[in-house]
């Protein structure tokens, strides 16, 4: 404990006591983040190398695969993504201000949205589970095999680009309902208050999560969607 | 983390370019580039991603380098992962693999 | 000099408060790294069980003792165990827990609550990994190979790889803490080239931690995944490639064996200069090895993958990096020399194991350098050489460093000095047993005896007896410490703060500490292992 007679620097509650000033306490949450969000990108990594070998050796399965995605449903779902990363910038703007219903405001759109984008994709799962096209016995590429006689597919090769699909999206959505769990607590303890320009540290972590979620899904959009979508001869 | 406010003006424009960039990009994925649609597709994604980070995510205005070495490291790891990994698979076929 | 009286009034960190809520709900960095000490003292006996089991098996020729299966079963969970419940977690742990904030002047780490979930996650692992035993267990080997474990196996893969996950989880939260705690929470005056080089070395470590194990964390789901909802992506009937899992394997798990040494390295950097009474030679060099070593480390993984089916100009390219992988560990083995010459040495129980750890790691850091010559690693590869060349680094060097490092700080830690004439006894053990155990499996890999087999050729019985009947000697070394290490705690003599005169802040506060660590904030104006400035301790502690 710091027992010097020089005046201890004025804090709240929130200032943990292992820590010198709030301003340490804050950078070090800061930093602990961004390691944390280093980490997700080693973890979603693996994915991306998986996905770079298979395209690489099967893109012809690829290509066909992403086809057989909706190019429109998936815009729409990474501009929800992109709205939300606004909200969630401009929320931590309010923190910064003290605009305490602003906030709260900001925090509810940004779940919203999130609802949104989740919302989406359970679509889009369910219309690839119409389409037979979820890896597994009950597997079958016929469809794409007839609808673009141009492309040469292997069945059994296209099963790697939907499990590739799955693992991806089914991850990034569960980071989706993780940070909507984050935001909830957040929303809340905004709500009550907790949060102001002195200290508003969890509104700005959580933010860089969510942001790091959308940069996920920036680059899945294209990797998924988009393989190939010229027009065929 | 910087004190500084942003304005929320700036947002909002980074917030129109991030919603222009996903059209074109959904809308260049039909045009015939040959193997050019992969390259400009990353390009434009990874032009988004920059976005977000340096200004949603205030990395722009931090005044910790450090901030900055953990992301280009995690990145600079990521593609030590891919690049490696392909010293395998792209040589697998010249000759004995 | 403390007496049994003023300690018994004075409050430190064990004393302040009694009950097992205290201790489960503890956010005390020091406490924590005691819990962390029973976990994974209990899992270390677990695996050793596994080990004792596989080595009877192997003292005759015939499989006779257990059937194949449960065989693969037997090294499979003593390598798990052994990796991901007690070498991982090990050093940084207990000692990098206990010490990280210490040495810096801290308080604390950054995030107290952090540490203790981290904990948890390991029990819950451990919970995790128990029962997956108890059901049965897995029968992949510790490296779940694919397709094996994602097509073929019966046994508890999905468990035990949800358990591995978990327990990576906990890893990475505790290299998390410690990066942030040493870039944002060093005490005034001490500057990154006054650190201690066992911070440097938690450093790399942590920087390993967070790069590596997300890598594991995804492909381990992977194969669940592939297992339980049967998407295909390492399944060969569907085009997927069994490489590309030990490829995204081993680029976590070769890196994973430099977190299972670099701190061990980095207690033998803290226990050699003060038993010589001479600062580190080459104090940068040794920080800025420790660094290369987790950036280099991860450019070398399938050396793991030479014989697999890699290319083979992918495969010059690995065996090259992984010759100059071994460059930063030689500096450090050559510095460590340079500050023992012309030291005033000190033979203390864990000087013993600094020596050890110096001889045993330089001999299996050389037979990792055969294994990296592609010619020679086609002959030996998945025989019993492997086996050895691993065991030197990962028993004779990190295991004896942290043994050596819980000799160094238990005085700090428990405030009771052990019996050092049994220390030193017991490191005596430990190195003849271990050396019995492992040696003999060098020969018997270049041999030929393959690794993994329940069985082998009459011809190799000899050395497997040997071999066993080291392992036992080896288990006694074990139970040793253990035994005293907790009599200390009730009948060990009071130690003072700086029983063996050693540098470092750790030392300037008393044994055991106060819960905050130090009464106020030091303020540091000197240099690193200033052993110049340090008198040689008056009785060096070493009671009879």
């Amino acid at each position: 404990m710091s027992d010097s007679p020089i005046a201890v620097e004025e804090h709240g509650p929130e200032l943990r006591h292992h820590f010198e000033t709030v301003e340490q306490q804050r950078n070090a949450a800061s930093l602990g983040m961004w390691l944390f969000l280093g980490t997700e990108i080693m973890f979603f990594g693996g994915m991306f190398c998986a996905y770079l070998i298979y395209r690489m050796n099967y893109f012809n399965e690829f290509a066909a695969g992403s086809r057989s995605l909706d190019v429109w449903l998936g815009t729409i779902n990474t501009m929800v993504l992109i709205c939300s990363s606004l909200t969630v910038a401009l929320g931590v703007r309010a923190a910064q201000m003290g605009k305490r219903t602003l906030l709260v405001i900001l925090l509810l759109t940004t779940i919203i949205f999130g609802f949104a984008f989740l919302g989406i994709k359970g679509i889009e799962w369910y219309d690839k589970y119409k389409e037979h096209h979820i890896p597994g016995t009950s597997f079958s590429a016929d469809d794409l095999v007839r609808d673009y006689p141009q492309i040469h597919i292997d069945q059994s090769h296209e099963q790697l680009y939907f499990s590739l699909y799955f693992a991806m999206t089914g991850l990034h959505a569960l980071h989706m309902v993780i940070g909507v769990g984050i935001f909830a607590f957040l929303t809340f303890h905004a709500w009550k208050g907790r949060y102001t320009p002195n200290y508003y540290t969890p509104v700005e972590i959580g933010g860089l999560y969510w942001h790091f979620v959308d940069i996920v899904w920036i680059y899945l959009f294209p990797l998924l969607y988009l393989i190939d979508r010229r027009p065929l001869g | 983390m910087s004190e500084h406010i942003m304005s929320s003006k700036l947002y909002y424009g980074i917030w129109i370019t991030l919603m222009i960039l996903t059209v074109v990009t959904a809308r260049v994925a039909f045009i015939d580039l040959g193997p050019f649609n992969t390259v400009v597709a990353l390009v434009i994604a990874t032009c988004k991603a920059l976005l977000v980070i340096l200004f949603f995510m205030h990395v722009k205005y931090a005044s910790e380098k450090l901030t900055k070495m953990v992301i280009i490291s995690s990145i600079f790891w990521l593609l030590i992962l891919l690049f490696l990994s392909l010293t395998d698979y792209s040589t697998r076929a010249l000759g004995h693999g | 000099m403390a007496t049994a009286a003023i300690t018994a009034e004075r409050e430190h960190y064990l004393n302040k408060d009694y009950g097992i809520r205290s201790w489960l709900l503890t956010t005390d960095h020091k406490r924590i790294a005691l819990l962390y000490l029973a976990s994974i003292t209990f899992f270390f006996f677990i695996g050793g069980f596994f080990a004792l089991l596989i080595r009877l098996e192997l003292l005759t020729p015939a499989g006779d003792l257990v059937q194949a299966d449960t065989y693969n079963k037997l090294f499979t969970m003593h390598g798990m165990v052994m990796v991901f419940f007690f070498l991982i977690p090990s050093i940084p742990a207990v000692l990098g827990n206990f010490l990280v904030p210490m040495m810096i002047g801290a308080k604390d780490l950054a995030f107290p609550r952090i540490n203790l979930l981290s904990w948890y996650l390991y029990i819950i692992a451990g919970i995790m990994m128990l029962h997956c035993i108890v059901t049965g267990g897995a029968d992949t080997g510790w490296t779940f190979y694919t397709p094996f474990s994602t097509a073929f196996s019966n046994t508890k893969v999905v468990e035990a790889g949800l358990a591995i996950f978990v327990a990576g989880f906990s890893s990475i939260l505790t290299g998390l803490n410690f990066v942030v705690t040493i870039h944002r929470m060093r005490a005034p005056g001490m500057t990154w080239s006054r650190l201690p080089l066992f911070i440097w070395a938690h450093y790399a470590t942590s920087i390993i931690q967070l790069l590596g194990t997300p890598v594991l964390a995804i492909t381990l789901v992977l194969v669940v995944f592939e297992r339980v909802f049967h998407l295909g992506i390492f399944d060969p009937t569907r085009g997927g490639d069994p490489l590309l899992f030990q490829h995204l394997f081993w680029f976590y798990s070769h890196p994973a064996v430099y977190i299972m040494i670099l701190p061990s390295m980095g207690v033998v950097t803290e226990i050699i200069p003060c038993f010589s009474r001479k600062r580190i030679f080459g104090y940068h060099a040794v920080a800025l090895s420790s660094i290369a070593i987790a950036v280099f480390g991860f450019l070398v993984w399938a050396h793991h993958m030479f014989v697999a089916g890699i290319s083979l100009y992918s495969a010059l390219i690995f065996s090259i990096l992984s010759y100059l992988v071994a460059i930063p560990s030689a500096i450090k083995v050559f510095n460590w020399t340079a500050t023992l010459y012309k030291g005033s040495i000190t033979f203390s129980t864990p000087m013993l194991y600094a020596f050890g750890f110096i001889g045993l790691f330089t001999m299996g850091g050389l037979t990792g350098l055969f294994l990296a010559a592609l010619g020679i690693d086609v002959h030996v590869t998945d025989t019993y050489f492997v086996v050895a060349h691993f065991h030197y680094i990962m028993v004779g060097g990190a295991v004896m460093g942290y043994l050596g490092g819980m000799h160094f700080w238990w005085p700090k830690i428990s405030g009771r000095l052990y019996p050092e004439w049994l220390g030193k006894f017991a490191a005596l053990i430990v190195f003849l047993g271990f050396n019995l155990t492992f040696f003999p499996q060098f020969i018997l890999g270049y041999l030929g005896m393959p690794r993994r087999y329940w069985q082998y050729p009459p011809e190799f019985q000899v050395l497997n007896v040997l071999s066993t009947a080291g392992s036992t000697i080896l288990a006694v070394g074990y139970v040793l410490p253990m035994v005293y290490f907790l009599w200390s705690m009730r009948y060990g003599r009071i130690a003072d703060d700086n029983p063996w005169g050693a540098a470092g802040l750790e030392w300037k506060t008393s044994s055991p500490p106060p819960t905050y660590n130090f009464e106020e904030t030091p303020e540091v104006t000197w240099e690193a292992y200033n052993y110049d400035q340090i008198p040689a301790p008056v009785e060096v502690s070493v009671e009879r």
